[in-house]
């Protein structure tokens, strides 16, 4: 069958691209548009490497398909940062060493700042309970709940 | 000695921000996956569904002729490999099992071995020709648990597999691959000497290494042989020699490049992929690209060892232990090779004990091969001993941290296993416990308090890493063992610091086997502690060389000219000559002998063991049996940390995936010999809401055979864990639980049997 034609903004960018039907939006992200910052860990939307955002709303791009995301806006992870400023979450987790091997920061990254866009000020039962949906196996979570606390106290002070 | 210092600045020790952060949290930073090549193909491996069948055939005409299939491999594609055995770090390994794990020969060993693989245009066209190859199995009786494949009459997985070790040599295959002892004193006069005794026998399930990024390799031949590979790997010089070795290729015509990796834990410090797509490549000519599904990484690629320990201990009544016995039976997998050995060495090396005795036994079953996982083996066997420790301090009544201090092993203790210490940091840690608010906070009903220590070797071995001085006097640092956990930072701090100038002036990298001598892997806590000792090296040679040149410009002897606080400059002060820096150098190069650099070249040796001691208090929920972690604290010896924050790090990391490995994680079987949970929706890895803060204390005791006083610290957060949860749980619960993992459904049930429904009774 042919593939489908896709038009849809990655990042604030228009993009269009063709897909097949059982390819996932990240298939399409890391393959086809070699936005390789999204990872794949698991493909069963468990470990939420993959996590972007989908007119505004947490997804884990895995579970997503190419075909579904016709006219729809979708923020990855290399669209955080602003020109050379690194967003606060990112400085946070940089600051307070919130990373080791790093596979699995694009996720955290993306899904904290989608809860402090929802939620400025949560507690931190609040955001373990946020990032239950993110598996990191070698920081044992401590600097990274850390470093989303530090930042959320820096994003209301703007 | 170490450290030069910029304008008084010391960069060691401080927490500087990574040098390869900026592209971690934007997802530049390139991992396994995410490397391709114009007209690369994908490749894919056909895995046996069954765990133990002999291979009859395998026809791949099929799926050879479907459009878009560019090669196919089998067992026949490499070369059979003699039985020999090599060290590899903290392992052995043995070629002969090593060809055969990465592609079955005359048997598939484990549901999930790889019998075939595919290069294809496509995933798509991959995953079509993979059903098209016809195997033929001879379904054979499988064997999953340990004490069942030690019975006679059990499966034998290898007819050639006799047990070393045992006198008199057996005639007849076992699946013992080999049976392990060490001793020292006389353990039945110990054990005539205890006051009290405590025996137990314990049991451990496999847990998986779990780390987030899946397998992954891109690799392309030329048509002359050469060969580069992209790889997530612990080891890139050992991926090059394994797959030259595997393949007949010269170690020289292989150029093996680390990617960013994904996590390892031990689990990347051998081969799947990479010699497939090396063969794949060769025969298509094409590059070719390889991603294992996570239930590939669960099926097929290493997990630790499950066990059953028995340990006997005992002690005389004011707490001395005098007599310390185990016998451990690890799982191997399919290939012989657990870590039963240092499970063996560090059962007691926590401790001072005149009487001991340790077996150990390798034993094969129908389970994929184990790989190093964190401590291999350590964290099994003193999880059984800390259990013994706290039921030993109970029965005399004495405080456990008081029990461990009594016999805590320290500098001059001759360790069971062989060496005599050197400093060592385990009283310390437990004094830092004991100090805790935590240590002294009260407790409610189903809460419990358990406390464990935790001992492991650490090594050093060949490293090799550069420090080039550019033309603008800023330096490239150059090493050999992947980065997993914040390594250029440790190594960047301290090039500035020995040759005294900004921490941003250094910019660290990974290079390729092409670059530099031989590096033994990132593994064994090893990369920070050899890497820096290294780069001493390396800087003293630049050093040296400045001043070596400056005695030519200031025409001066070399020994009246130091380099000090990023400066080179006579030792007395002179009128006729301005001290020169780097900076300054590297301007004049050319004119004074060309480029400015240094190689550290060093096999490291005086690795300090790493001792740590960890605290934890939980709750059982007695209506589900659910265990939740309350508070938790870390403290451990570090020698000196580079980077305390990376250190702490190590810590509250491997607190947590011990905590995995004590309450859920396991690999759960059917009848049928197949993975039942191959997915992190079934096994169930710890999340941000199962774990609070880890409390981390870094404790310094200085190694006195390393310039800055390092030990390695990766390893040792990982073994107390298992035994300290133990401990809390029999505090709140009043039950000795001996079976990890200790998941709802086992706890909720020795609830019900103590106390009925709901601890209804307590």
């Amino acid at each position: 069958m042919a593939k489908h034609h896709v038009e849809a903004i990655v990042n604030g960018d228009p993009v269009e691209f063709l897909c097949e039907t059982e390819e996932t939006l990240l298939d399409v992200l890391r393959d086809t548009l070699h936005l390789t910052g999204s990872k794949e860990g698991c493909s069963s939307g468990d470990c939420g490497a993959c996590s972007v955002t989908l007119d505004g709303r947490l997804v884990c791009s895995c579970l997503v398909l190419g075909c579904e995301v016709g006219g729809r806006t979708i923020e990855t992870i290399e669209g955080m940062a602003k020109g050379e400023t690194l967003h606060p979450l990112q400085q946070r987790f940089l600051e307070h060493a919130a990373l080791q091997c790093g596979i699995c920061t694009p996720g955290f990254l993306v899904a904290s700042k989608a809860l402090l866009e929802r939620n400025p000020n949560p507690t931190e039962t609040e955001i373990r309970y946020w990032l239950a949906g993110n598996l990191c196996r070698c920081t044992g979570y401590d600097k990274i709940i850390t470093a989303v606390q530090d930042a959320a106290g820096a994003m209301r002070k703007g | 000695m170490a450290g030069n210092g910029t304008n008084g600045q010391q960069y060691v020790g401080t927490r500087t921000i990574r040098p390869d952060g900026a592209d971690k949290v934007t997802g530049r930073a390139r991992f396994g996956a995410d490397y391709n090549l114009a007209g690369q193909l994908i490749g894919k491996v056909l895995r046996s569904p069954h765990p133990h069948a002999r291979i009859v055939s395998i026809d791949t005409s099929k799926a050879e002729a479907l459009p878009g299939v560019k090669a196919v491999i089998t067992r026949d594609d490499f070369a059979d490999m003699p039985s020999e055995f090599i060290p590899a770090g903290e392992m052995m390994m043995n070629y002969k099992d090593v060809t055969r794990n990465v592609m079955a020969r005359e048997k598939a060993l484990y549901e999930g071995h790889a019998v075939a693989a595919v290069a294809a245009t496509s995933a798509v066209i991959a995953k079509k020709a993979l059903k098209l190859i016809d195997v033929t199995y001879d379904v054979l009786p499988h064997v999953i648990d340990v004490v069942e494949a030690m019975q006679p009459g059990a499966p034998i997985l290898h007819d050639d597999l006799f047990t070393v070790g045992v006198e008199p040599k057996p005639d007849r295959p076992s699946n013992v691959a080999k049976r392990v002892e060490i001793s020292q004193g006389d353990i039945d006069a110990g054990f005539k000497r205890a006051d009290v005794i405590v025996e137990r026998e314990f049991k451990t399930a496999p847990v998986h290494q779990g780390y987030i990024e899946p397998h992954a390799v891109l690799a392309t031949v030329s048509e002359d042989g050469s060969a580069e590979v992209w790889v997530s790997t612990q080891g890139h010089y050992i991926v090059r020699a394994h797959c030259a070795r595997l393949l007949g290729m010269d170690i020289g015509k292989i150029r093996v490049n680390a990617a960013e990796i994904g996590g390892g834990f031990g689990g990347k410090t051998v081969v799947y992929l990479e010699p497939l797509a090396l063969a794949l490549s060769r025969k298509a000519k094409r590059p070719v690209k390889m991603v294992m599904s996570r239930e590939e990484v669960f099926k097929a690629s290493g997990p630790t060892s499950g066990a059953v320990v028995k340990v006997k201990m005992g002690a005389t009544k004011d707490g001395k232990f005098v007599a310390g016995w185990a016998e451990l039976k690890y799982q191997a997998g399919a290939f012989q090779g657990s870590p039963v050995q240092p499970g063996v060495m560090c059962a007691y090396a926590p401790y001072e004990i005149e009487h001991v005795k340790v077996v150990g036994y390798d034993v094969v079953s129908n389970r994929p091969k184990v790989a190093a996982y964190r401590a291999p083996g350590a964290p099994i066997s003193e999880y059984a001993v800390e259990s013994v420790v706290d039921e030993i301090a109970k029965k005399l009544g004495i405080d456990p941290i008081q029990l461990r201090m009594m016999n805590a092993a320290h500098e001059g203790t001759k360790a069971a296993y062989g060496p005599k210490f050197g400093p060592l940091g385990l009283e310390e840690t437990l004094n830092s416990i004991k100090k805790t608010e935590h240590w002294n906070t009260p407790l409610r009903k189903w809460q419990g308090r358990g406390v464990a220590s935790g001992f492991w070797f650490n090594i050093g071995g060949e490293t090799c890493v550069s420090l080039t001085v550019n033309e603008d006097g800023t330096v490239s640092l150059m090493a050999g063992t992947p980065d997993i956990g914040g390594l250029r930072a440790s190594l960047a701090a301290v090039a500035a610091d020995e040759l005294g100038i900004p921490y941003d002036k250094v910019r660290p990298i990974i290079g390729d086997t092409g670059s530099l001598g031989f590096n033994f892997l990132t593994g064994g806590s090893r990369s920070a502690f050899s890497g820096s000792m290294a780069i001493v090296e390396a800087a003293k040679q630049i050093k040296s060389e400045l001043c070596a040149r400056a005695a030519k410009l200031w025409e001066m002897k070399p020994d009246e000219i130091e380099y000090a606080g990023g400066h080179v400059k006579p030792k007395v002060a002179s009128e006729k000559v301005t001290p020169m820096s780097l900076v300054d150098f590297a301007k004049v190069a050319g004119k004074t002998g060309g480029p400015i650099g240094g190689v550290g070249r060093i096999n490291a040796q005086g690795a300090g063991p790493s001792l740590g001691t960890h605290l934890v208090d939980l709750e059982v929920d007695p209506e589900t049996g659910r265990v939740t972690i309350l508070r938790y604290t870390v403290a451990q010896d570090a020698g000196k940390a580079l980077h305390p924050a990376y250190v702490e790090g190590q810590f509250q990391g491997g607190a947590v995936q011990g905590i995995g490995w004590a309450l859920n994680e396991e690999y759960i079987y059917g009848a049928d010999g197949k993975l039942q949970n191959a997915g992190f929706l079934d096994y169930r890895m710890p999340v941000a809401s199962d774990v609070p803060k880890i409390d981390a204390i870094v404790v310094e005791v200085a190694n006195p055979r390393h310039p800055y006083g390092v030990r390695g610290v990766g390893e040792t957060p990982i073994v107390p864990p298992l035994g300290a949860i133990a401990n809390a749980m029999e505090n709140a619960t009043g039950i000795r639980f001996t079976e990890l993992p200790m998941s709802p459904p086992k706890v909720l049930k020795a609830l019900k049997e103590k106390y009925g429904a709901g601890g209804a009774g307590r």
